[in-house]
């Protein structure tokens, strides 16, 4: 570091670098690394279900676990084909 | 009752060994019947930091395939009276460790009046490491002031929150704490180092005290004596602090704030 930049210092500190960074990555991954392992199976099991009465792909179904405070949301929404089968 | 105390970090290398052995020595000299057991099969350390590599016969896999007893595998630690070290088996039979065995083990240990077991156990998020923190009721959570230790340090609390028994079985939930080394006091000041509280408010978990970096922490391994018997170091105050803390005493966090140097110190040295 020069000497102008010692006096004007402008450049950020590496610690609030690395605190930002941190923060980024330790929320994306509580959320997909703490999802529980059957939720692929789960997915699975739904489509091949629901795929029996409405005509529905495995893009069509997305099942995510939602954890707020104590409280565990399962969320699965399913998109439905604008003209069902008959 | 026994409390089994998991000492933990995911990455290696950031003074789980260093903690387990403090902290073993600091609650059996509390006068607790205390059992520290090195979990890190094919590599183990504790024996060494301990001081009693040399009077090794059994080890914990040994007392799993029921080769030898407890009694004859535990080794009486030579600074306190309470306290028990099982050494790792050097094996390199990753199966060696079964989870009926472990828990055996510990419930053959709480028989034996244990007040506390310590499991120091290995980096990394493999078999080793989650024997180790499946049957506790308490861990800690060793993390440096340093990105990649602190994000391990969140997965191995995700870990501990599904993997631990206290989770599977949906009981009161394994007590986590958290404990920063390596700190420098100086770096946080001049912006080059998150501070305990940065590093706190990332993991959400309650902290349990802040051992400085020191050069001591090498003396005291050299030596096979735990950091903790060290006379006049920072880092053994701080390491009796934490002990103190785990057994709800209040103590205020210290060796967390620089103090510039006055000109005397800076101009005839010291330390």
């Amino acid at each position: 570091m020069s000497l102008l930049s010692y006096f004007f210092g402008s450049k950020p500190k590496t610690a609030s670098v690395a605190k930002e960074r941190l923060s980024l990555i330790i929320a994306h991954e509580r959320t997909s690394n703490r999802a529980p392992d059957f939720l692929p199976a789960l997915q699975k099991e739904l489509i091949e279900v629901i795929s029996k009465y409405v005509n529905v792909g495995l893009d069509d179904i997305k099942v995510q676990l939602e954890k707020q405070d104590n409280c565990e949301i399962l969320e699965v929404n399913i998109t439905l084909p604008e003209q069902p089968q008959k | 009752m026994t409390r089994v105390i998991v000492i933990t970090s995911g990455k290696g290398g950031v003074g789980k060994t260093t903690t387990s052995a403090s902290i073993s020595s600091g609650l059996a000299l509390r006068g607790f019947k205390t059992a520290v057991i090195d979990f890190d099969v094919g590599l183990r350390n504790l024996d060494l930091i301990m001081g009693c590599e040399r009077r090794v016969v059994y080890d914990l896999v040994n007392v799993i395939n029921g080769e030898a007893n407890l009694s004859q595998a535990l080794i009486k630690d030579k600074h306190c009276e309470n306290l028990f070290i099982l050494p790792a088996s050097q094996t390199r039979d990753k199966d060696a460790l079964t989870e009926e065995g472990v828990e055996k083990v510990l419930k053959d240990l709480s028989h034996m009046g244990f007040e506390y077991v310590v499991c120091d156990s290995p980096a990394g998020i493999e078999r080793g490491a989650v024997m180790a923190l499946t049957f506790a009721d308490e861990a800690i959570v060793v993390s440096n002031p340093e990105v990649s230790s602190v994000r391990d340090s969140d997965r191995i609390l995700g870990i501990l929150q599904s993997k631990s028994r206290r989770a599977i079985e949906g009981r009161e939930p394994v007590k986590e704490h958290l404990l920063i080394t390596r700190y420098a006091p100086k770096r946080v000041e001049e912006g080059e180092m998150l501070s305990y509280k940065d590093v706190q408010e990332l993991l959400r978990v309650p902290l349990i005290g802040v051992i400085p970096e020191s050069d001591d922490v090498l003396q005291a391994s050299n030596q096979g004596t735990p950091a903790i018997h060290l006379k006049d170091s920072d880092v053994a105050t701080a390491y009796q602090d934490v002990v103190a803390r785990f057994l709800d005493e209040d103590r205020p966090l210290r060796f967390v704030s620089y103090e510039k140097p006055g000109i005397l110190k800076r101009l005839f040295g010291g330390k």
